[in-house]
């Protein structure tokens, strides 16, 4: 590959990094696992002057839960990492369902959800995931920590609410009431590809009944998209049949997917449907066989 | 005691592959892994836009960047009478375009300069101002009255249509149609597809002023055939032209064309007096070169009640993009389009055929297949099931009613080909059985009562492979032959090269067992070198699977010459008249007295140190071969898949594969070549296209939606095989490498379409992408997949 020339940069802490971000003048760019970053600066499509690399940074690759049940995720977890991990697919069912299904092994050894995060592609996986959680990432700058919720973060297409002198540290998952339920169906043309459609359904679970839902839609817009109103006509419900229909129904509503190559646009808004439905259909499945 | 055959790696031994060995351990020489002292480096600016004429091009800024050393344009070109180049299809091609571009990506100019960071940086500081033209992206759009013309440089080119063509027996066709109690028609699309070698093109070219010779080192299939077309196009004396092919990351056909990178490299070497590399990228690769396929058929076919086929119509409107290139025989514009229906005995038979330009890129038709067979093949068994169908007949039984039987051969089809062998029927029912077919049906109709779509589709095929004979096989006038030269040493350790040239294929593993088998030379004595075209004789290259058939006859009939002369000298050492020597794998013998022997290898050593009086030293000699026919393999393909009737995603459940391209040299490379060309029938079934939309956009000039298959949804195969030698091939074998490239995509849409059979659709284009299988399944009709997509809101 031949990018554009570019300084590159490898800091050993985060407030080194923060530092040469705000000496840069946004003209550098963080670089995590490279999966997205490095395919632009081959196409030129990004020629940053700089390049921070912050893999050399110690203490960033963790995910764990906290005491209280809320999830953390460093910014150099990697993709495989979670995929990998007995204590996500304990506690975290949406997020283990979409793990093995972004991109293809060797991108995931490498890609990390945070990046993927600030990368704010509107096919990217992982933030609809977070929006159906009510997820935020940490972001550090010069004047410290502050946090963000994922569905504010994302300001558009490839487009962060991020200042240019600011790191994302971590993603965030919070603690959930009573019994996280979720899933993730991705319909993808090959392994390694980008959603068609991918939708996130999260939900917590007190009994056979719905306290708290979020529904993420990947590939169907200019950004992920929070189906806010399908996933708050679930609360309350059992995932009956009567129910699902609606929020599938307010779902396909909630997208605003455009045809192209890959199908029509009143094709993607069918099989966001049929996804919620099936999630949805799934969790009463695993309640009852729990219960 | 004759030696083993299998051990000393002859026919029929599964030997690894030879080549691997430097392959896996990164030790293969590539074009990239080529470097020459002072060697410059060369990156392509491509066109933007499908479609407009170049008001200007400002190339200063691009100067002015340290370490560029020259940036070449049309105009410069112009200048030297190399802006245009012939193709293989005599028609033209721009090299850098001068007055319009044509088609995304196409070359607009080159930069050279000290590293390839720099060509870039070059490329990107070129300023073209573009006024934008409407582009045509389909043949109805070309043929429309008021189409802008594309091809206004060519004088008494008035429309967009590049030839209209017709075979076969238009009145017996229609008296067949009269005579029909059924008449079956069909109407498709098969997409654009591309070879994708995983190495893109690339050349270096060295011209040294001070002994006037050019070596150029080259991805391409055919060496000689550039030697020829360098020696035409920049007019230098052929003999001081040396190509070079070194190993080649894959081809399928996509580097049998000559491509403007080389061109320009050539010219830029001769004016900078330096060698200079061109690499192409992933997406120049995808957007400008070689494809295959992107032509749209109208078949019928006329049937009798009882199942049997009296004749069959085929029209088809090829879209050939800008430049028509395509590389097949001369005197055949749609390729080997008539050879559809081979295997059966349909009575009459019509083809006509229109090509058009379009604002795409050109050429080829290639994409591992043999001069458009794939296309036939596929048409042929997508049109067998919707006549099997609208007869209310199974599709098996139809099958058999109408393919031609053992005992018709040699059978000439109405298109005028003449088949030779097979055994049609013995593939089917090893097939049926394999899948377990009675089975099968019952579990798709259990499966339907509770709402699950299960389908079988069934693709039985013969193909002609291994162009040519010389009489009606040439490009451009160079009669398709092939050759080979064997050179025995003295301690029986042998050198062979041929006119082909593998890119993947296993030719320095399989030619030696040829060797073997002929002569008893152990296969790992005998290197195999092809490409270089200063040693290599002279031949036409590997592609449409004619390496085997053409090179392969070859190799046989060099090992007979030198089998022949070694047992002259085998006479004079064993003291005895040539007529009473015998032969067994190895070793000459005295008749009537076996101890009495001498080993080819002691015949080698003869041949340099005692020979008989009168004889030439040596035990070297080449062949020339140019088949009495076209070998004709068979191949029935089954698979069963299910499709989700909620979201059109279909998964394969099972393929069989039964071929039988007669003697197999190393079965493990002919059981690769099967599952390498099933892979990407399935690809192609599923998810592979390149199209385009309103604008004329590439869509597939990444590997994001270029997708070719990976382990993880490749479907498991399995295979059978039956053994019909070919009568004609000095070793009985035919060519396997695109059978199932060609016959597998129709198995897997003619499973998906009898999923849904009860939609009443009769076809949906390939890819059958889950929307479309959606489509046809809700709304009831056909699906087209004709480009421009519509990307509205
Ligand atoms: C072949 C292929 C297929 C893929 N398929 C999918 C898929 O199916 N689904 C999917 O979701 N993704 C897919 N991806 C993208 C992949 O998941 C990326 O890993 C991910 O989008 C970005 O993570 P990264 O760590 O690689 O980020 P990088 O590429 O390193 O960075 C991406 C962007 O985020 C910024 N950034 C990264 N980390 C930080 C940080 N901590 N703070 C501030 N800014 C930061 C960078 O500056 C850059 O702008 C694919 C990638 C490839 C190459």
């Amino acid at each position: 590959m031949y990018p554009s020339r570019f300084r590159y940069e490898a800091p050993a802490t985060v407030a080194e990094a923060i530092a040469l971000l705000a000496d840069a003048n946004g003209e550098a760019k963080i670089l995590a696992g490279g999966q997205s970053l490095i395919p632009m600066m081959k196409l030129r499509f990004a020629a940053p002057a700089m390049l921070i690399d912050i893999n050399g940074i110690a203490g960033l690759d963790y995910h764990h839960p906290d005491a209280d049940g809320t999830y953390r995720i460093g910014a150099l977890c990697r993709h495989a990492d979670l995929e990998k991990s007995a204590a996500l697919a304990a506690s975290q069912p949406t997020m283990a369902a979409a793990a093995p299904v972004v991109a293809d092994p060797l991108v995931r050894t490498r890609g990390t959800l945070v990046g993927s995060l600030c990368h704010a592609d509107p096919q990217g996986d992982w933030a609809s995931v977070m929006v159906s959680l009510g997820g935020s990432i940490v972001a550090q700058g010069p004047n410290g920590r502050r946090s963000i919720a994922v569905n504010d973060l994302i300001d558009g297409p490839f487009q962060t609410v991020l200042a240019a002198d600011e790191i994302a540290v971590e993603a965030v998952v919070p603690a959930a009431i009573g019994t996280r339920a979720g899933g993730y169906l991705k319909l993808e043309r090959r392994v390694g590809d980008f959603a068609t459609v991918g939708v996130a359904v999260s939900a917590e679970m007190s009994g056979a009944t719905v306290s708290r839902a979020g529904i993420g839609l990947t590939g169907v817009g200019p950004a992920t998209i929070n189906a806010a109103e399908a996933a708050g006509s679930l609360v309350g419900t059992s995932l009956d049949g009567d129910a699902l229909d609606t929020a599938a129904q307010l779902a396909a509503e909630a997208a605003q997917p455009r045809s192209d190559h890959r199908g029509s646009a009143d094709y993607k808004r069918h099989v966001v449907a049929t996804f919620v439905r099936r999630i949805g259909e799934q969790i009463q499945r695993s309640g009852q066989e729990a219960a | 005691m004759a030696l083993d055959e299998i051990k000393i790696g002859g026919l029929g031994a599964s030997r690894r592959r030879v080549e691997d060995n430097r392959f896996i351990r990164g030790k293969g020489n590539y074009i990239d892994d080529i470097v020459l002292p002072g060697m410059l480096h060369m990156e392509i600016l491509r066109s933007p836009l499908a479609h407009a004429r170049i008001r200007s091009i400002d190339a200063s800024a691009a100067w002015a960047i340290p370490g560029v050393r020259m940036v070449l344009t049309g105009e410069m070109l112009a200048a030297r009478n190399l802006a245009w180049m012939p193709t293989l299809s005599y028609d033209t091609q721009a090299v850098l375009a001068t007055d319009k571009v044509r088609f995304q990506g196409q070359e607009v100019a080159c930069v050279v300069a000290d590293d390839p960071y720099i060509a870039k940086d070059g490329c990107e500081a070129i300023v073209v101002d573009y006024e934008p033209l409407p582009p045509i992206v389909n043949p109805t759009q070309a043929k429309a009255p008021d189409a802008p013309l594309i091809r206004d440089d060519k004088t008494g080119q008035d429309s967009n249509v590049v030839f209209d063509w017709e075979v076969g027996d238009r009145e017996g066709t229609d008296r067949a149609f009269a005579e029909a109690d059924v008449v079956s028609t069909i109407e498709m699309h098969y997409p654009r597809s591309h070879p994708s070698p995983i190495e893109a093109c690339g050349s270096i070219a060295d011209f040294n002023r001070a002994t006037s010779k050019l070596t150029v080192y080259m991805t391409t299939q055919a060496p000689h055939i550039i030697r020829a077309a360098v020696a035409l196009v920049a007019e230098l004396p052929e003999h001081m032209i040396r190509i070079v092919s070194p190993d080649l990351g894959g081809g399928f056909g996509n580097k049998v064309p000559v491509y403007p990178g080389y061109v320009v490299s050539i010219l830029a070497s001769i004016l900078l007096e330096r060698p200079v590399k061109w690499i192409e990228d992933k997406s120049g690769n995808l957007i400008s070169t070689g494809f295959g396929r992107d032509i749209y058929l109208k078949g019928e076919m006329a049937l009798r009640n009882d199942g049997r086929i009296l004749g069959v119509r085929m029209h088809t409107d090829s879209d050939h993009g800008a430049f028509f290139s395509d590389a097949q025989p001369s005197k055949f514009k749609v390729g080997l389009m008539h050879s559809a229906f081979s295997c059966y005995d349909i009575g009459a038979a019509h083809l006509t055929a229109q090509g058009v330009y379009t604002n795409k890129a050109p050429g080829g038709v290639a994409y591992r297949c043999s001069f458009r067979v794939t296309e036939a093949m596929f048409f042929q068994e997508r049109m067998v099931q919707a006549a099997a169908s609208d007869l209310g007949m199974d599709q098996a039984e139809f099958r058999r009613i109408n393919l031609v039987r053992d005992d018709d051969f040699p059978h000439r089809t109405p298109w005028g080909f003449l088949t030779d062998s097979g055994q049609y029927g013995k593939c089917l029912d090893l097939g049926l059985e394999a899948i377990g077919y009675e089975d099968f049906l019952r579990q798709k109709e259990e499966a339907r009562r509770r709402g699950r779509l299960l389908g079988i589709g069934i693709s039985t095929m013969t193909e002609p492979l291994g162009a040519g004979n010389s009489r009606e096989y040439d490009i451009l006038g160079i009669k398709m032959f092939d050759s080979a030269e064997l050179k025995v040493h003295m301690t029986g350790k042998a050198l062979l090269r041929t006119g082909a040239k593998t890119q993947g294929q296993g030719h320095e593993t399989t030619w030696a067992q040829i060797v073997a088998h002929e002569l008893g030379i152990p296969a790992e004595d005998v290197l195999v070198e092809e490409g270089d075209t200063d040693t290599a004789p002279f031949g036409m290259g590997t592609y449409a699977s004619r390496s085997t058939p053409v090179a392969g006859a070859a190799v046989a009939m060099v090992s007979r010459k030198i089998r022949a002369k070694a047992r002259r000298i085998a006479a004079h050492l064993l003291e005895v008249s040539e007529e009473d020597i015998e032969w067994e794998l190895g070793r000459f013998s005295v008749r009537g007295a076996p101890d009495r022997g001498v080993t080819i290898q002691e015949c080698a050593i003869a041949a340099y140190s005692n020979m008989p009086d009168g004889m030439e030293p040596g035990l070297e000699n080449n062949a020339y071969y140019d088949p009495p026919n076209l070998t004709w393999p068979f191949a029935c393909y089954i698979a069963t898949v299910e499709v989700d009737p909620e979201t059109g995603v279909w998964d394969v459940l099972r393929v069989v594969a039964v071929d039988d391209c007669g003697v197999r040299i190393n079965p493990m490379i002919v059981e690769g070549q099967i599952m390498g060309g099933l892979t990407e029938a399935y690809a192609m079934a599923n998810m592979q296209f390149i199209t385009f939309d309103e604008d004329g956009n590439c869509i597939g000039s990444n590997y994001m939606d270029y997708l070719l298959p990976t382990a993880w949804e490749t479907p498991g195969f399995e295979l059978h095989e039956v053994v019909t030698p070919c009568p004609h091939h000095p070793i009985g074998a035919k060519g396997i490498g695109e059978c199932a490239t060609v016959g597998g995509p129709a198995a897997f849409v003619n499973a998906v379409i009898d999923a849904i059979g009860d939609a009443g659709v009769r076809n949906i284009d390939m890819p059958l992408l889950p929307d479309r299988v959606h489509e046809a399944i809700t709304a009831g009709h056909d699906v087209s997949g004709a480009p421009p997509v519509k990307t509205e809101p």
